[in-house]
Order: C-alpha cells, then structure tokens, then sequence
C-alpha cells in the first residue's frame, strides 16, 4: 500500500486536524508515516501545504515529488489547483467548492470550475453546506476527509478511530458530531463517483 | 521497552533530550524551533521531574541559562531558530572555550526557502568557526536517538553540541521508536578544571590551544560516528556525498537503491578519511546538502583543482531555497545523462489562474487597529518613517496598510529609529511587539532615552508571543514599568486599547507623540485574538 496525498487549504482552515487523524489512523494500521507541515507566517491567513505519505514500507522523503501525488485533497478550490503539478495523471482531486475569498484579486470561480471539472478523476462539491446539514458548518474538513476516504487505501473504520482518538479530548458530542460529518463526506463521494 | 510514537522532528529531539535525562530546556519561541520547547511544557515526566522549560527573554539569555546548568554538572539544552543564533552567537562561541561539564545540546533550526524568516543562513557554519561538534539529524528517529548520543558525546568531549534542525525535519511527523523509560538526571557536579570557565586572557590562551587540539577528537569522533556511514554502490562515475535530510532525497530518487557509492554525513567535523576514501574510489563527488554549501566549499578550497566536486557552487543545484526530491533528480540527470528517463517524471503544468495568496494580519486583531489610526496619523506627517520588527505586525507592510518602511532584526525598530532621527528625520517610528520588545527592544530604548532623541515607540501589545502561535510574553503586565524603570518620561509613556471604536483617540495620540521632540513610547494594547479565541473556550470547558 502506498498513498501520497497533498492537502491543502487556507492558514486557519483546519488542514491540520485531518493530517492528524489520518497520522493516528495510520499508526494503528501499522503503515509507515511521513508528513510534513509548515508553521509560522503563512498560518495567517495564507495558502497552507501538507505532503502526508503513507506506505506499508519504509518512506525515504518527507516532500512528494513532482507528478508523483496520488491525491489532492483540499478544503478550497483554488488552493486544490495550485498544486496540480505535484499530481500524477491518474491521481484524484477531492475539494470543497466554497472559495475562501481573502484576496482582492480571487479569480472568477467558473474558470476554477471549469479547470477542476476539466480532469476526470475529480470530487468536487460545497462541503460547507453538507457540514451544515449533518453537523456544523465548522466540520466541513471531516466531510472533506469523509470524500477522500474511499482513495486512500486505509480501512474507513480505521479512519473512523482515528476520528474518536483525536476528538474524544472534547467529549462524546464532538466526536459525534465530526464521524457525522465524515459519513456525509463518504456517502456523497461514493454517488458522485458513481 | 519502547513505544511507537507519531512526533514531529521537533519533538522527537525533545522527547529524546527529556528520556536522556534532561534537567533543564531553555528557549526563546522563533519558527520552526518552536515546538522543542513547547513538548518538554506538556510532557508528564518532565512536569514530574520539574524540569525547567520556562521561556527566556531571548536566544543569548537562554543559551546563559543552559551553560549555567551544564556548569553544574546537568544535561541541559537551549533551542533557537537559526537567526536566534546570532542574537546568542557570544556565549555561543564562548561556550566552545568554557567548554560544557554536564552535557549541553545547542539546537539551531535553520528555514532554507524562507517560510518564516528573514534569511537562509546555515547554522553549521557556526559550529566550524567556534569548534564544537555538530549533529544533524536526517530522519526523526536519527533526531529522538542524537539527543541521547549528543549529551554523552558533550560529557565525553567536555564541550557543547550543536544539533542542526531544518524546517522539512523540524516540523514533519514520523513514527519514531521511543523508550518507555526516561534516564536518571544527573547530580550536581563541578568542572575538573575551572580555570576554563574564567575566559581571563590567560586562561583563554591556555584553553583555546586545548580547544584546537581537541578537534582532532571531534573529527575522530565523526569518523566512527554511527550517523555518518557509507553505502557502497557499482557505479563509480559519481560518488555522492550527502548530509542530513538531503539523503532522504537522494534515496527519493531511486526506488531501486542508489547506484552509486552514498556516504551520508551526519556528524561533524567532517571527518576527512572517509571523504578522501569516497574521493579515491569515485570519478566526481556530487555534494548534496541542505541550506548553503558548507561542505563543498570545505571540498573545492580556494584553489577548486583537485577532486572534481559538483553541487550548488556549479549550478548542479539551487544555490537557494530548500532542496526537494525534484530539484535533486534534475542535477543527477545532469550528471548522469543516461539516466535521465528514469530520474525525471513528467509533471503536470502549473495552473494559470491560480493567484498568490499571501498571509495577512488575522481579522479582529488590535495589529490592525494601531495600523488604521496610525496610517491616518501620519496623513498629516509624510516625511514621517516608519521602522518595523519581526512578529505578526510585520504583515503591516502589505496591502492595505503599507505601513512600515523596514524590517531587519528583533529589536532593530527602535535602534534603527533613534539613528533615523539622528539623521534628522521627524517623526521617526518604531513600531514592535511585546515580546519583541523584551527580547531586543529594551537596550535600544535606553540608547534613546538616555540622549533624549526625538523618537515615538510604539509596543503593539497583544499579551503573548503571537506568531509563533501564543508562547508566553517576557513583559506581560509590565511594559510601563520597563519604559518608565529606564528612565522614559512617565508623561510620555501612554498606554491605550487598540480597539476600533477608540481609533479617533488612538489617531490624536500618536499625532500628539509626534509632536513631541523626545521619547514617547505608547501602548496600544489588546490580547491577541487567537490566544483570545483559546483562553474563551478553556472557560467553556
């Protein structure tokens, strides 16, 4: 098994918390582990960029070369497409499709659209508003994890653990709350894929 | 026993240092060092042991603090990002001469590509020019297993280590095997020979001959290390020589194994039989190593006739921004033109509609507020200069405030200011954070204070060490105090909430400070909205 998944997303956004369930998830299947992550300036506000690897044997870098990601998984559109040069051809984009617009030069969202819908292998739908119908508007990065739960080649159980080891801290309603979130995400990837 | 754990390079060093019998961490916040300090803070057995982790005012104090503990025979350690290295480069080089009693970890984090800092300096410089030993760590196993070597190898050698972190270690996780047991710290002991510790010319002269000799035992001690090791390989056309994380690069690049003889250096001096053996054996030498060529200048001398070596220096790779599977595979394909197919992967095009989005002071923060009613302060005033410092404020010099006119080094607002002003410029402006105001301001404002220069210093204080995500602030409750404690005017010290509905208040008090030919210093202050956000919740729970 071997997955390299790019995330991506806006400082604050919550990138974050999936590469750390993801990490537990991980770690109790047994995989090989490598993410790495940038702190500092560009938390605030800017674009944030995670390369989590994850393998069933020994992983030698901790960045994913160009062409050679499995997946892209974002929680912006924009920030989905600014690391397409890291995707092989048949890799998957996963995103959310609301913009984050803090920027006075965000462009029009159908060119995004348009150059998301473009590729194939794309999952791309408001997260934001699923969140808000199962949970809450500020789960919508589980439903994220929840739509690229079926590429990444970890059992959704186990991904579900990993959920309840990193939310159990602030009690049993969150972590209901986010596996809520996540099923959604899963639910809504596996009949779009359809 | 041990156990497998999911830790940042950070904190397996910290984890690692803690389990070796740490009795002592000392730091100030800078990225990506951070998180070093932050794990000892939350880690069960160094709360039970008490070890000390409280931040310090800065790097040079905190480097202090763990020489005064080594002195007494403890394991301590002091982490910095690279440029806080400068700020403790005195006791720094002068901890090679006093030497260390208990073992003594100086860790630098260096940011090659500049995600968060002003510079790409390279830490390993440092430890050649003072003398000490250097361990740089290339996997977060390596960075948890050094901490232990490092404290023996610093009792053994009778000196500091330096251990060089960089950002793609520092803050990248791994499963790392960790013991479930932390080692007994050690008692209180002092230095056989205390002659060294009084730096009196007469004892330097005598210690730093010592120093000089005892390199020879650091190189010897490389030579053998269990992290420098070679890795033989059929092609002889190159050799590679490569240093810290850059290996896992290398490797990156052939999924099949490398072909060509690999040796890996990851202890320093850099132990020369090996190198010479690597040298023998191959065509070229290829020097990969992160951040600048510190090791292929080593190689090329000044003369550059002798092995063939390649690397930065001739193109082969960047000479800046940090090195990347990518950029590696391209300079072997370089190299070894024949090979180029299966080094290279065609990737996608980049897109053409994504724009930059650069990081921006958060909304609801009091940073913005002193830069709204500064900006419209300063209408009235444009011959006005505005002196900037590190920390979230720094963000001040992008749309829409274009607020400040530089930003150099902690504390440089308030010194570059008075010099400003000394040169004629009214008014002159510093504007810098709390805790970079304890950290570097305070002896610039007593230079102005002391010749009474026409300067108006403003400390944005947001009650934390914000940009590194809300450390404890030196200053807290008593910047005034401080301001007024070094002699400033308390009539010019004048302390206001950085809120938007006092911005017309806030805009008629700088305008007045401007006015004034003296020091001012005023205070706007508000509790940063991120710890704010975080203290919130807390009560909720």
């Amino acid at each position: 098994m071997k997955s390299d998944i790019i995330l991506a997303g806006v400082g604050g956004q919550g990138i974050l918390s999936i590469a750390t369930i993801l990490g537990a998830a991980a770690l109790a299947d047994n995989l090989y582990l490598k993410q790495a992550e940038v702190h500092g300036m560009s938390q605030r506000g800017g674009d944030v960029m995670s390369c989590l690897r994850l393998s069933s044997s020994p992983i030698s870098s901790d960045l994913i070369p160009q062409g050679k990601a499995d997946m892209i998984v974002s929680l912006e559109p924009m920030e989905a497409l600014r690391y397409i040069q890291w995707l092989r051809p048949e890799g998957w984009i996963v995103t959310n499709t609301t913009p984050f617009v803090n920027i006075p030069n965000y462009p029009e969202q159908e060119g995004i659209a348009d150059a998301l819908s473009a590729r194939a292998r794309t999952v791309a739908f408001d997260m934001d508003t699923v969140a808000k119908e199962v949970a809450t508007v500020r789960a919508s990065n589980m439903v994220l994890l929840g739509a690229a739960a079926p590429f990444i080649g970890i059992p959704q159980e186990k991904i579900e653990d990993g959920i309840r080891t990193v939310f159990m801290p602030k009690g049993e309603k969150i972590v209901e709350c986010n596996l809520a979130a996540f099923r959604a995400g899963v639910a809504r990837s596996r009949s779009d894929e359809k | 026993m041990s156990t497998r754990k999911l830790l940042l390079g950070d904190e397996a060093l910290a984890l690692g240092a803690i389990n070796a019998g740490l009795s002592g961490a000392y730091a100030y916040p800078g990225t990506p060092s951070t998180e070093i300090l932050e794990y000892v803070q939350s880690n069960d057995v160094a709360r039970e042991r008490k070890i000390h982790s409280h931040w310090s005012s800065n790097e040079k104090t905190a480097l202090e603090e763990a020489l005064g503990m080594s002195f007494c025979g403890k394991r301590s350690m002091v982490s910095m990002k690279h440029v806080g290295l400068n700020v403790a480069a005195d006791p720094f080089v002068n901890s090679a001469m006093t030497g260390a009693n208990g073992g003594m970890l100086v860790i630098s984090a260096d940011d090659p590509s500049m995600h968060s800092s002003q510079n790409e300096q390279d830490s390993r410089f440092y430890a050649d020019f003072a003398i000490m030993p250097l361990l740089e760590p290339s996997t977060q196993q390596e960075a948890y297993d050094m901490a232990s070597y490092g404290f023996a190898l610093s009792e053994r050698l009778k000196v500091p280590v330096m251990v060089r972190m960089v950002t793609r270690l520092a803050h990248s996780r791994s499963v790392v095997e960790v013991d479930d047991n932390a080692a007994p710290e050690n008692g209180l002991h002092y230095p056989e020979n205390p002659r060294q510790w009084v730096l009196m010319p007469g004892n330097s002269r005598v210690r730093y001959r010592q120093l000089l000799e005892d390199r020879k035992l650091m190189e010897d001690e490389a030579a053998r290390s269990p992290f420098n090791s070679l890795t033989p390989g059929t092609d002889r056309r190159i050799g590679i020589l490569v240093s810290g994380i850059a290996a896992n690069y290398v490797n990156e690049c052939f999924g099949e194994g490398c072909p060509f003889p690999m040796l890996k250096i990851s202890q320093y001096p850099l132990p020369v039989s090996p190198v010479a053996g690597l040298a023998d054996a191959c065509d070229q030498i290829f020097v990969v190593e992160e951040g600048q060529p510190v090791i292929e200048k080593a190689l090329r001398g000044v003369l550059d006739r002798g092995v063939k070596v390649r690397g930065k220096l001739d193109g082969i790779l960047p000479l800046t921004g940090e090195l990347t599977p990518d950029s590696i595979a391209a300079g072997l394909a370089k190299l070894v033109p024949d090979m180029a197919y299966e080094l290279l992967t065609e990737a996608p095009e980049a897109s053409q509609i994504v724009v930059p989005r650069p990081p921006a002071l958060c909304q609801g923060c009091g940073h913005r507020d002193v830069y709204a009613a500064l900006n419209a302060a300063l209408e009235a005033t444009p011959s006005a200069k505005v002196f900037g410092d590190i920390g979230c404020y720094t963000l001040g010099w992008l749309a829409p405030f274009n607020a400040i006119d530089t930003c150099v080094d902690m504390g440089a607002s308030i010194t570059m200011a008075k010099g400003a002003a000394d040169a004629g410029v009214r008014p002159a402006v510093a504007i810098i954070g709390d805790s970079t105001f304890t950290h570097s301001g305070m002896t610039g404002l007593l230079d102005a204070i002391n010749e009474n220069t026409p300067v108006t210093v403003i400390i944005s204080d947001n009650l934390t060490t914000g940009m590194t995500g809300g450390q404890d602030s030196q200053g807290t409750g008593k910047l005034e105090e401080i301001c007024i404690g070094l002699g400033a005017d308390p009539a010019h010290v004048r302390t206001i909430d950085s809120l938007p509905k006092n911005f017309e208040e806030m805009k008629a008090l700088f305008s007045e400070e401007f006015a004034y030919e003296g020091v001012s210093v005023i205070v706007p202050r508000r509790e940063c909205i991120q710890t704010a956000r975080r203290h919130a919740k807390g009560k909720k729970q």
